[in-house]
């Protein structure tokens, strides 16, 4: 692991300080500016590579491990440091914002400047959320971008942008409170702001639950989960295409990984205990995001409940509690941002042409523009999992883990692949088949800036499908030690587990174990 | 046997080619990375069956799919017996498709795209039958599906096609869901996916149950009927055959290649490559017996009356696949590989012929606008007449073979197996009926189509005639490395497949074998009879019959109103629930509302934010740095509090 520079903490700030020093920039060099905002995300995209090069997949292990001492008199501390858990979604975040900021070049024509610093702000801050070992730390990077994403859709959003943006921000503020609330409770516990050593902290069962509370709010919101998902169509719809490819591909992950970080090994018996509540909301999501799918009018709002269904596949994965469903999660967490990353990429494209996210005002588009048709296929494919595209690894593993922990769960969830094929082809076919509709008849073919932004993610969608262990490998470890992490029970714990009475309802019924 | 690699990978490469370079640079000659390399496959596929025939056979993987923790599942090739058949059934139909297309698609704007999809779809079909695993098998299946979804929607201006083509994938996805539980029980169960260590150790599981709510299940029932699932979907049967006749949208060539000779009867082929768990279980076997027996009967029903060339031939193509399953589901697992191999070849020449004589009629598909055909085009005609003689079970042509070592072996089973006999023996009368109905209405009799069309009639471009002989060879010939040996023959093929597939062996005596042979033929011929009576001798009969059964007429045209039915009971209502329920009432009204709390408090807001949001970006600035402070401070309060 020689890299000559600490990988994590410039990949963190270089895309922050460049931000800040873009505000030098008068505002009238559009095109500096533009290309500035590129160049530091190409930058941060090249020096983040050694965490995939230099990553040692033998360990579970922190590694490029950052730590200095900050805040002392309250333990805060600079700690950043990558595991298998965390080291894909950085390299994810590094990709997105290359892609960002390409995709933005025609389609942001107001406040360019202020849009790329919003945009390099996020960046690092998401960089910095997932590279943090330090609670305060992992709170202050979370906060900090949850505004610059609230000014993305609220300045540069569609008609009802004020709206989409303020739910949004009361959504995750109410959550991030709640976090904020269980962050100090943990502090005072564990006299320390380190997650590792909050990881060995072995909570009384009481404590435990009402922080199991406390955390749910604040991840379920990010994920989202149902019932708490209705900020994110809105916030997906009215947003600039930039704004829903960062929600969709980093932002919401966020949510799932609070629960692989914080959740489930600080609090593993209570975490263990809701398992049933967790996979049943988890299934219901992945069904009534697929069915409301059906029922969509528009393009976004279209992909944005689909990517509830999709993420109740991920959360469905993680509360397997096991090593394929785990893997599963992680691994669609990635293909998720993947493919709806790039389906937000796809109907930005159509929209700068027509200024219309209306279904019905497309049809034919097969016809005018080929390629583009092409790209959107395979994404659509990858959406729906097919084998040899990515998503079907991710599901078939989160299948899989689900089957063996809770087997009416994995075969109530295996229906929304059904649905999930019905109304992503239905969408496909009613924008590129049937007769060419007039009003798009006469649309410009994609320019290369959108091929080569497209280009990439089909590379990863491919890559994923056709080889994952890639990817798969840098999981093992981490996922093996989380796992040990959760199965080891506090004594304490035990009695109480015994003491809960028997879940009840639809709840109960996915969570009785025996059985098939 | 390393060169077997490149069987798969030839097409894939023609794929790559077309798709790349297809449209800017090949254009009109983008037949050619297609041709050559299903070429190049069909010959390397004769390789593999000599191979074969001299004992090698392999097992191997290539690299590791996915691995997670103790689940790990590789592509990898098994080369036997069963897939060296397959092998040389796909490649040569494949091969004599393709360049039958080269005349058929001829100018078409999308020409280089429809190589390459016809490339991609041969890829993904040699994939399914070459691997050695059930996750790639399943790769293999849903791969040729996507394949049949974009080949039947090809031309995607036409609102039929795209709707056939997104029904065929999603009812392919009903089958699919148990077809995915199956491989994910078996991996369960058996803690591999590889066939080899799951069939050898099949047999330890034989009397485990599983309990479903209360239920015992035998796992291994389970698990073979889940598997049974897709291979319903695909293979068309009862009940998700509904997709099947609309696939006929799709460019012939594509319904000769795909909806007849092997996409479909990838179904049976994975019903015969699980035989060791099937064998198994009875009740699965059963199962897979009735539902082709009256899947086989039923759609023979339906053929019957429709006047669409080419939706007669798919709904003859389905009964056709329940001749397959009952084959399986009485045991005979080889004869219904035989009678898969032999229908591959007698079926896409009975579609290239209706693809030929769509070309000179226009694309006219009522046979009741056609008529005398004959005189036009000669050779199309010949062979459509092989064809169907071959299909109506006449004694020396290929489907004769294979048919009768069908109804034989389910004679011998005895038991469920008499019973799908007497539906098999009924579907081969309406068989033969319908085959020549087909035969008389298109090729007899007056011309009955606008004087624009009759002058345009002609036979088809050497192209497309030339792959009609060859295929017309193997509608023949193709059944005499399986001749049963009461007729003095040797049953080479079942020999040749005996290593995977059990060979029964039946105590009935030689009078009842000569027995159900005299009948079938006998039914045969009675149908090419009544055919001839009712399209050449009289033709008012159909109608008075018509007239008299208006009931039973209706429903056979109506095709027993399933697509109705299943309009009724699934989508209508998902669509319902979706657009009202789900979205209109729940999302809307009560989730918003309790976890909004107060809608209206987010409107006020809304509305506050409005005046502030005035563009200007500073008050956002200080929003910011506001929020930010007030977090920070809180922590530091309760930090220092605590």
């Amino acid at each position: 692991m020689e890299v000559g520079y600490p990988v994590l903490s410039v990949i963190i700030f270089v895309p922050i300080v460049g931000g800040a020093l873009m505000t030098l920039i008068p505002r009238y060099m559009e095109g500096l500016l533009k290309v500035v905002a590129l160049v530091i995300t190409l930058a941060t995209f090249v020096l983040s590579l050694p965490l995939f090069t230099h990553f040692d997949k033998s360990t579970h292990m922190m590694q490029f491990v950052e730590r200095k001492e900050w805040i002392s008199q309250f333990g805060i501390q600079y700690y950043v440091g990558v595991d298998g858990i965390s080291v894909l979604l950085i390299l994810l975040s590094a990709i997105t914002g290359i892609l960002c900021v390409l995709i933005s070049w025609n389609a942001i024509r107001e406040k360019v400047k202020e849009f790329y610093i919003a945009i390099l702000l996020i960046e690092g801050a998401m960089i910095g959320v997932f590279a943090s070992l330090d609670f305060f730390l992992f709170y202050i990077f979370w906060e900090a971008m949850l505004i610059p994403m609230y000014l993305i859709i609220g300045v540069w959003g569609g008609p009802r942008r004020v709206y989409a943006a303020i739910k949004f921000f009361l959504y995750t503020l109410i959550g991030s409170v709640l976090m904020l609330v269980g962050i100090i409770v943990l502090y005072k516990k564990a006299g320390t702001f380190n997650v590792l050593q909050m990881h060995d902290l072995h909570l009384p069962y009481r404590v435990q639950m009402w922080l199991f509370w406390a955390f749910l709010a604040a991840f379920a919101v990010k994920v989202p989960m149902w019932p708490v998902h209705t900020w994110l169509p809105d916030a997906h719809t009215e947003a600039p295409t930039a704004g829903s490819v960062i929600l969709a591909a980093i932002l919401i992950k966020m949510g799932a990984y609070g629960f692989l970080r914080f959740m489930l090994p600080i609090l593993p018996d209570a975490t263990k205990d809701m398992i049933p509540l967790l996979m049943g909301l988890s299934v219901v999501a992945i069904i009534y995001g697929a069915v409301v799918c059906l029922a969509q009018t528009d393009l976004k709002r279209l992909i944005a409940y689909s990517s509830v269904s999709h993420m109740g596949f991920v959360t469905l994965g993680i509360f397997a509690l096991n090593q394929q469903g785990l893997e599963g999660g992680i691994l669609q967490m990635i293909n998720h941002g993947i493919v709806t990353g790039a389906l937000f990429l796809c109907v930005g494209i159509v929209y700068e042409r027509t200024h219309s996210r209306q279904i019905a005002d497309y049809g034919g588009l097969a016809s005018v523009m080929p390629v583009y048709a092409g790209f959107f296929m395979l994404f659509t494919l990858a959406s729906i999992g097919l084998p040899g595209l990515n998503g079907f690894i991710g599901e078939f593993l989160i299948l899989l883990g689900a089957f063996k922990a809770k087997t009416l769960a994995a075969v109530l969830a295996a229906t929304g692949i059904i649905i999930g094929a019905a109304y992503m082809l239905w969408l496909y076919q009613r924008v590129f088949f049937n007769e060419v509709n007039e009003k798009i008849r006469n649309l410009e073919p994609m320019e290369f800036k959108e091929a080569i932004t497209l280009l990439i993610l089909a590379i990863f969608v491919l890559w994923i499908g056709v080889y994952p262990n890639t990817f798969l490998s840098f999981m093992h470890p981490s996922v093996s030690h989380l796992l040990e992490q959760i199965q080891r029970a506090t004594p304490e714990a035990a009695v109480a587990v015994n003491m809960t009475t028997e879940p009840q309802g639809i709840i109960g019924l996915l969570g009785s174990s025996g059985g098939l | 046997m390393e060169y077997v690699l490149w069987i798969p990978l030839l097409p894939l490469i023609a794929f790559w080619v077309n798709i790349l370079l297809g449209k800017g640079v090949l254009r009109g000659q983008a037949h050619w990375p297609s041709v050559l390399a299903v070429g190049g496959s069909m010959v390397l596929a004769v390789r593999v069956l000599f191979d074969v025939i001299h004992g090698q056979t392999m097992n191997q993987d290539i690299y590791t799919w996915i691995l997670s923790d103790n689940f790990r599942v590789s592509v990898g090739f098994l080369i036997d017996q069963l897939t060296a058949v397959m092998l040389i059934v796909v490649t040569t139909v494949s091969f004599l498709v393709h360049v039958y297309s080269i005349g058929y698609m001829h100018g078409d704007k999308g020409y280089p795209r429809y190589f390459a999809y016809l490339s991609l779809f041969t890829f993904s079909m040699l994939m399914l039958v070459m691997s050695n695993n059930f996750l790639q098998l399943y790769f293999g299946w849903e791969a040729v599906g996507l394949c049949s979804y974009l080949l039947i929607g090809y031309w995607y201006e036409k609102r039929s096609a795209s709707d056939a083509g997104k029904k065929a994938f999603i009812v392919n996805r009903f089958g699919d869901f148990g077809f995915g539980l199956g491989v994910i029980l078996i991996f369960v169960t058996f803690g591999s996916l590889h066939y080899m260590p799951v069939f050898e150790r099949a047999p330890e599981f034989i009397s485990r149950t599983v309990n479903i709510y209360g239920l015992e299940v035998n796992l291994i029932t389970l698990i073979a009927l889940l598997l049974f699932c897709g291979a319903v979907g695909k293979s068309a049967q009862l009940p998700l055959h509904v997709w099947l006749p609309d696939a006929m949208e799709g460019p012939t060539p594509v319904s000769a290649l795909i909806h007849a000779a092997t996409m479909v009867t990838a179904g049976v082929f994975m019903v015969a490559r699980c035989s060791p768990i099937y064998d198994l279980s009875p009740t699965a076997m059963a199962v897979v017996a009735v539902v082709g027996g009256v899947t086989a009967l039923f759609a023979a029903t339906i053929a019957l009356v429709q006047n669409d060339i080419k939706r007669v031939i798919a709904y003859s193509t389905i009964s056709q696949l329940g001749y397959m399953f009952l084959a399986c589901g009485v045991g005979a697992y080889s004869a219904g590989i035989f009678h898969l191999y032999t229908h591959a070849y007698f079926k896409a020449l009975l579609f290239l012929c209706a693809g030929s004589v769509m070309h000179a009629m226009a694309g006219e598909l009522d046979m009741q606008k056609m008529g005398g055909l004959k005189r036009y085009m000669p050779v199309t005609y010949w062979t459509m007449l092989v064809a169907s003689l071959s299909i109506s079970g006449i004694p020396g042509l290929a489907g004769f073979f294979s048919k009768d070592e069908i109804l034989f072996s389910a004679y011998a089973a005895g038991g469920v197996g008499r019973v799908v006999w007497v539906l098999g023996t009924l579907a081969a009368l309406l068989t033969a009926f319908y085959s020549f109905r087909l035969i008389y209405l298109t090729f007899h009799g007056e011309f009955r189509g606008t004087e624009e069309q009759r002058h345009h009639l002609h036979e088809s471009p050497p192209v497309m005639t030339v792959p009609l002989i060859l295929l017309c060879i193997g509608a023949v010939g193709a059944g005499w490395v399986g001749i049963p040996e009461i007729l003095g023959g040797k049953n080479h093929f079942g020999e040749f497949l005996s290593p995977v597939l059990r060979h029964p062996h039946y105590e009935v005596s030689h009078a009842e074998e000569w027995m159900t042979m005299a009948l079938s033929v006998t039914v045969a011929v009675v149908g090419i009879v009544v055919a001839t009576v009712f399209y050449i001798k009289d033709t008012s009969i159909p109608v008075r019959l018509a007239r008299r059964f208006p009931f039973i007429y209706r429903v056979l045209w109506n095709k027993y109103y399933v697509d109705e039915f299943y309009n009724l009971i699934v989508v209508r209502p998902t669509l319902f629930v979706a657009n009202s329920i789900i979205e209109g009432f729940t999302d809307r009204k009560v989730i918003e509302g309790i976890v909004n709390g107060l809608p209206a408090f987010v409107g006020w807001l809304g509305a506050q934010m409005r005046k502030v949001q005035n563009g200007v970006l500073q008050h956002y600035g200080m929003i910011m740095a506001t929020g930010v402070f007030v977090i920070l401070a809180l922590l530091l309060v309760k930090v220092l509090g605590g």
